[in-house]
């Protein structure tokens, strides 16, 4: 039966690696192929699969699981990161976000309703803040990002009052811990906010000016392109990515831990852009890449766990592949890869381009 | 030949990938001269310059400071030889000292720790020779840009410089203070140093140089001593042109004799200017009218461009379009009043390089619908194909990468972003530069059909015979100023060029030499 | 009277706060005041203050370093794992210095050498030591060495007899840097181009200053100072724990802007650096005096100021434009 099933999996996936073989989206889904074949050849149990009560349990079901807050996330990160911008607030973001729902169920009494909105409209009021500073007062988004990241998980403890609020309602709890059609209803949510993301990007302009702007903002400007309201979009699409993944993280334990929600989310996050094939200087974005790239992370995080790696510990491979994910994008890195695999072929970079090809035009007019 | 020449450059020879930058260029300086380097874009005069202080290697040929063969590898080691360089665009450190920034790199120290004393001693000192006295502790951002130059001048010359070279020092100073600068000049010029000058302000090399290099094209043109080279023959030089030859094509082009279609103006600008940038002028354009501005780099051409755009703000004057005074503060506002502009530097101000040709193109048209209104797919296919079309750019397909194509290709593409618009008033900033002869050609016949189409035409080039042919006015600037406009038959390029060479009655009073 | 330069504004504001805060405190409660606050103000906040300097260093040349906590971190463990083994604890201090400038250098070697941004190459360094200190030990580790039970306790300088106040000595350790730090942004030609790289980096390289060479000696530097602070906290807190000062980096960097450094570079003062590290702590003295309060306000006081000292750079950089 697992046999079975595994062989169905690999078909099903080297399929689709081999019709994805032309698109940037191959890297990052063979380097999962590869992490998964490891684990599917010598980390016992990785591939088992059941079916409890009618629904499907096993490490690859929770790494889908787990790796929704992520995968949220980066959605949104993936449009900040284009627009040649970052956010490093989104951590902070969920904290307030799961914060404010339990308080207001818990604390004030009102029903899912009124807390899942209520959370939903903090975030955007955090993603507006964090796009008002970028966009219109033109400081630099780390700087302007940290602010919040450092006073946000402050202001959700003031929400919460210091307190892990715990929380029963059904519907609030079933956001991180149903499912729906055997599979855990986290993945629904990621699928959803995935298509909204595409719409709003791919169905309207949005997409192509975002891409602009991150790619060249001075010829943006001058096609008429308006970049501020681009840019303070994107920032604020964010903050509603955060307090989704916030409201999730919160169901996830059934409770609000302003502390620890989110934490070192935003780091997880830029990873998976990165991996995802969207570059850290901006210009074009991969929204599936994204998604990928936070499966991968996940992916590596649920094998150490599997493999008995403390917790503790697993930062340190992430660290690794940042570095190297980096070094691959890194213009310089190639070209000294390029001196060592390759005789002097490549020219070198052209010094000055502005002045030289005018050259090539001399005009002997006849 | 006893005595070795101060500089001495044979045969120097520089390529990039696809391009011969320098093609056998020799220039010679002498102690105790200011020797203008002239030239267009794309003449050779910056690379030049960056052999000769280390940014670049030269492929080949030789140069020699005072009889000795260098080679510098790096600023550093042009600064260790003698050689010293101020830019353009300041290059100092703006949130350090006056003193700091005199003595960066070389401060006065003992057993590591700086002798604070001491640097602003030397700075003093520096200045000094400049004739000038600061407060060196001050931040040099609190200066002005003027002062500025002269810091950077002090540090230039704080290293024993034999050779000094001034990469347009002046283009952002006023009359009084690059006079300021020309004191200082000739002061150094009795010092015997070498002083190297390079700018676009013919009234400039006139009143401070003694000899002149014209480049073009990478190539070495001549060297002439400035008092027997007339300013028209340097501009016919600069351009590419003999006199003789000039004063033969002295009929009006066949085109230019069709008067416009329409009578009253599309654009229409009064006393339009801005401060430090372009001083206010009067202008319009008819619709079905190719309205040219001549002048050399540097005369105000683009600094015009930008004010109508709306990518910088005019400070004084009026804009109507259409007999309605409008305010445009930016490229947006332009486009709703449909103006078009495709910018000089393509690379920097045009292309989205990894976008595809299809997106470069829908681009402008899509910003004037705004974000909601997405233009679907199809359309978008069609307005890429029809322009591919309509305008010849080579390309496998739409969905080619723009910065996959040539020069010229891309100038086409972004033809086509701004045709999208169907604008009303096109201002095209140097559109031929830097592309082949084929597609010159083809651009030109585009602004000739685009204008019996109807549409008004802000046309600037380099190019003088490009103006002269495809315009039906000619408004020709120097040194930031309108200084004339030619119409009709009158267009010509000997009568451009006379205009551009003419001198600054008022300059030359206060710059002139007094030797 | 002498204008004031704009550039000192924001540390003559960061004065002001500070003073203010303190005269707050004592004017609110009465043993505020008291010399003991103080001293403890200096020693509690000391490694913190150490690694704030580093960062100052690396935020003046326009770079960032998020790897300040774990590098502190990782030094804490590593040093009560060597003396657990028996090392002399000075080997074991020096040694954890060498480590911490090494650890730093590579950091500005992969920014410099591949041009890649400053924030990822130090979040990776943040996330790779963070994991190597829980490969060193998994659990907090008391340091049991005489050295550190009495030797360190008796370098405190005695100041008063009646309350005994004394001033320990990772406070000194605390001003020394400070002014060894003060020394050499001010006095060396390499603190003068970590200002002139951060103003401006290409017309640094114009100028002829080794920009290559110090840039990675500024992320060395902070490493050290980093390594310094993580040994200054454990004379502190006589233990390490691979999972402690978690987010100190944006404390550190929070002091820095608040101490009047230009979060964009080229401006940055190490003595504005300690009195924004004082300011913090004052903020935590003060709500532990309050008692009722809790301390997450520390946090959303840190992000007000955090703010107003960045709109009050920006207000003073668009007026000097």
């Amino acid at each position: 039966m697992n046999v079975l099933s595994d062989l169905l999996f690999w078909a099903v996936f080297a399929g689709g690696l081999f019709a994805l073989r032309q698109q940037r989206i191959f890297w990052p889904l063979l380097a999962l192929a590869l992490l998964l074949l490891f684990n599917n050849l010598f980390t016992p149990y990785f591939f088992n699969l059941e079916i409890r009560n009618g629904y499907l349990y096993g490490s690859r079901i929770d790494i889908l699981n787990q790796g929704a807050k992520v995968m949220l996330v980066s959605l949104g990160m993936t449009l900040v990161i284009a627009t040649g911008g970052v956010d490093l607030s989104v951590g902070a973001v969920m904290a307030l976000a799961g914060a404010v729902a339990a308080r207001l169920m818990v604390v004030d009494g009102h029903g899912f309703t009124t807390a899942f909105f209520g959370a939903i409209f903090v975030a955007l009021l955090c993603g507006a803040w964090n796009g008002a500073l970028v966009a219109y007062l033109g400081i630099q988004p780390i700087i302007a990002t940290l602010i919040l990241m450092v006073a946000g998980r402050g202001i959700a403890q003031l929400v919460s009052d210091g307190q892990i609020i715990n929380f029963a309602d059904p519907t609030m709890v079933f956001l991180g811990n149903g499912h729906l059609l055997g599979l855990p209803f986290t993945l629904t949510i990621v699928l959803a906010l995935l298509a909204a993301t595409w719409m709003l990007t791919r169905r309207t302009a949005l997409g192509l000016f975002i891409e602009a702007v991150g790619d060249n903002p001075t010829a943006s400007r001058y096609s008429g392109v308006n970049a501020r309201l681009v840019t303070f979009l994107a920032y604020l699409f964010t903050g509603l990515c955060s307090g989704l993944a916030g409201l999730v993280a919160a169901s996830n334990i059934k409770s609000a831990d302003a502390n620890h929600a989110g934490l070192y989310l935003e780091l997880d996050a830029i990873l998976a852009v990165v991996v995802g094939g969207t570059a850290l200087t901006g210009g074009r974005f991969y929204l599936v890449g994204s998604l990928v790239g936070a499966l991968l992370i996940q992916t590596l995080t649920t094998t150490m766990y599997a493999r008995n790696v403390s917790a503790d510990i697993a930062p340190m491979p992430k660290a690794l592949v940042i570095i190297a994910v980096c070094l691959l994008q890194s213009e310089k890195a190639r070209r000294y890869l390029s001196r060592f695999t390759r005789r002097p072929a490549t020219p070198p970079a052209l010094p000055s381009p502005a002045v030289a090809p005018s050259v090539i035009a001399s005009p002997a007019q006849p | 030949m006893a005595e070795p020449q101060l500089l001495e450059i044979r045969g120097l020879e520089k390529s990039f990938p696809g391009v011969r930058a320098l093609q056998g260029v020799d220039f010679t300086v002498r102690r105790g001269e200011v020797h203008a380097l002239m030239g267009e874009n794309g003449a050779g005069k910056s690379t030049l310059i960056k052999a000769l202080t280390g940014v670049y290697d030269r492929d080949g040929g030789d140069s020699r400071l005072d009889g000795q063969s260098i080679r510098p590898g790096s600023p550093r080691e042009a600064e260790a030889l003698g050689i010293s360089t101020v830019y353009q665009e300041v290059n100092l450190i703006p949130h350090l000292s006056v003193a700091e920034n005199i003595c960066l790199g070389r401060q006065p120290s003992a057993f590591g720790f700086l002798k604070w004393g001491a640097i602003h001693r030397r700075a003093e000192r520096a200045l000094a020779r400049l004739d000038l006295t600061l407060d060196v502790s001050r931040q040099l951002s609190s200066f002005s840009i003027a002062i500025q130059q002269m810091v950077a001048l002090a540090r230039a010359l704080d290293v024993d410089a034999k050779l000094l070279i001034l990469d347009e020092p002046t283009s952002s100073l006023d009359e009084n203070e690059v006079a300021e600068l020309f004191k200082v000049m000739r002061k150094l010029r009795t010092e015997g140093l070498g002083i190297v000058f390079v700018t676009h302000f013919l009234d400039q090399v006139y009143s401070v140089t003694d000899r002149i290099t014209v480049l073009r094209n990478g190539k070495h043109v001549g060297e002439y001593a400035t008092t027997e080279l007339p300013r028209l023959e340097l501009v016919a030089r600069m351009i590419g042109k003999d006199v003789s030859e000039v004063e033969k094509m002295n009929h009006p082009p066949a085109d230019a004799a069709a008067p416009p279609a329409a009578a009253a103006p599309f654009l229409e600008v009064a006393n339009f200017g801005r401060k430090g940038s372009i001083y206010p002028l009067d202008l319009s354009v008819k619709p079905g009218e190719v309205v040219g501005l001549a002048g050399l780099l540097g005369s105000g051409r683009t600094e015009i461009a930008r004010l109508i755009f709306g990518v910088d703000r005019a400070d004084s004057g009026v804009l109507k379009i259409d007999g309605q005074t409008v305010t445009i503060n930016n490229p947006r506002d332009a486009l709703k009043q449909r103006i078009a502009f495709t910018a000089e530097d393509r690379k920097v101000d045009g292309i989205i390089p990894n976008l595809s040709i299809r997106e470069n193109i829908v681009l402008a048209l899509q910003a004037s619908r705004g974000p909601w209104a997405r233009i679907g797919r199809a359309e978008q296919n069609a307005l890429a194909d029809r322009f591919i079309k309509a305008l010849g750019v080579k390309t496998p397909g739409p969905e080619q990468l723009i910065k996959n194509l040539s020069g010229g290709n891309q100038q086409k593409v972004l033809l086509g972003r701004w045709l999208a618009t169907e604008p009303k008033l096109f201002i095209l900033d140097e559109p031929t530069r830097g592309i082949d002869v084929g597609a010159k050609a083809e651009i030109e016949k585009l602004i000739a059909s685009l204008r019996k189409q109807g549409l008004a035409i802000l046309f600037i080039s380099s190019e003088l015979e490009e103006v002269v042919r495809d315009s039906q006015r000619v408004i020709i600037l120097r040194d930031r100023r309108k200084v004339g406009e030619l119409a009709a038959e009158q267009i010509s390029e000997q009568a451009i060029m006379q205009m551009i060479a003419a001198p600054t009655g008022e300059s030359q009073a206060v710059l002139h030499p007094s030797s | 009277m002498k204008k004031i330069d704009p550039k000192y504004i924001p540390l003559l504001a960061t004065a002001v706060v500070m003073v203010a805060l303190y005269a707050g405190g004592c004017l609110a409660y009465p043993n505020f005041g008291s010399l003991r606050v103080l001293v403890n103000l200096l020693g509690d906040n000391a490694f913190i203050g150490i690694a704030a300097v580093g960062a100052t260093f690396v935020i003046i040349s326009g770079g960032i370093d998020l790897s300040v906590g774990s590098v502190i971190a990782f030094t804490g463990i590593l040093i009560a794992q060597m003396v657990g083994h028996g090392w002399p604890p000075m080997l074991a201090l020096s040694a954890s210095l060498f480590i911490g400038l090494i650890f730093g250098a590579i950091q500005g070697a992969l920014i410099h050498g591949f041009a890649l941004p400053p924030f990822l190459v130090t979040l990776g360094g943040m996330f790779f030591l963070r994991g190597l200190s829980f490969v060193v030990n998994p659990e907090s580790l008391a340091i049991k060495h005489p050295f550190y039970l009495t030797t360190v306790r008796a370098l405190a300088i005695p100041l008063t007899q009646r309350p005994i106040v004394t001033f320990p000595l990772t406070a000194q350790c605390f001003i020394v840097v400070v002014i060894a730090a003060t020394a050499l942004a001010i006095y060396t030609r390499f603190g003068r181009n970590v200002y002139a790289i951060g103003s401006s980096e290409p017309s640094a390289v114009l100028m002829g200053l080794p920009v290559a060479t110090t840039k990675i000696g500024i992320y060395a530097l902070a490493g050290f100072f980093s390594a310094l602070g993580g040994c200054v906290a454990t004379f502190y807190m006589q233990s390490g724990n691979p999972a402690s000062f978690v987010g100190l980096e944006l404390d550190a960097i929070a002091s820095v802007a608040i101490g009047g450094t230009l979060l964009t570079g080229g401006v940055g003062f190490i003595p504005g650096t300690m009195m924004g590290v004082l300011i913090l702590g004052l903020i935590q003295t003060l709500i532990t005096f309050q008692g009722n309060l809790n301390t997450w306000w520390t946090r959303i006081a840190v992000g007000v100021l955090l703010l107003l000292f960045i709109a009050l750079q920006k207000a003073v950089g668009a007026r000097r434009r």
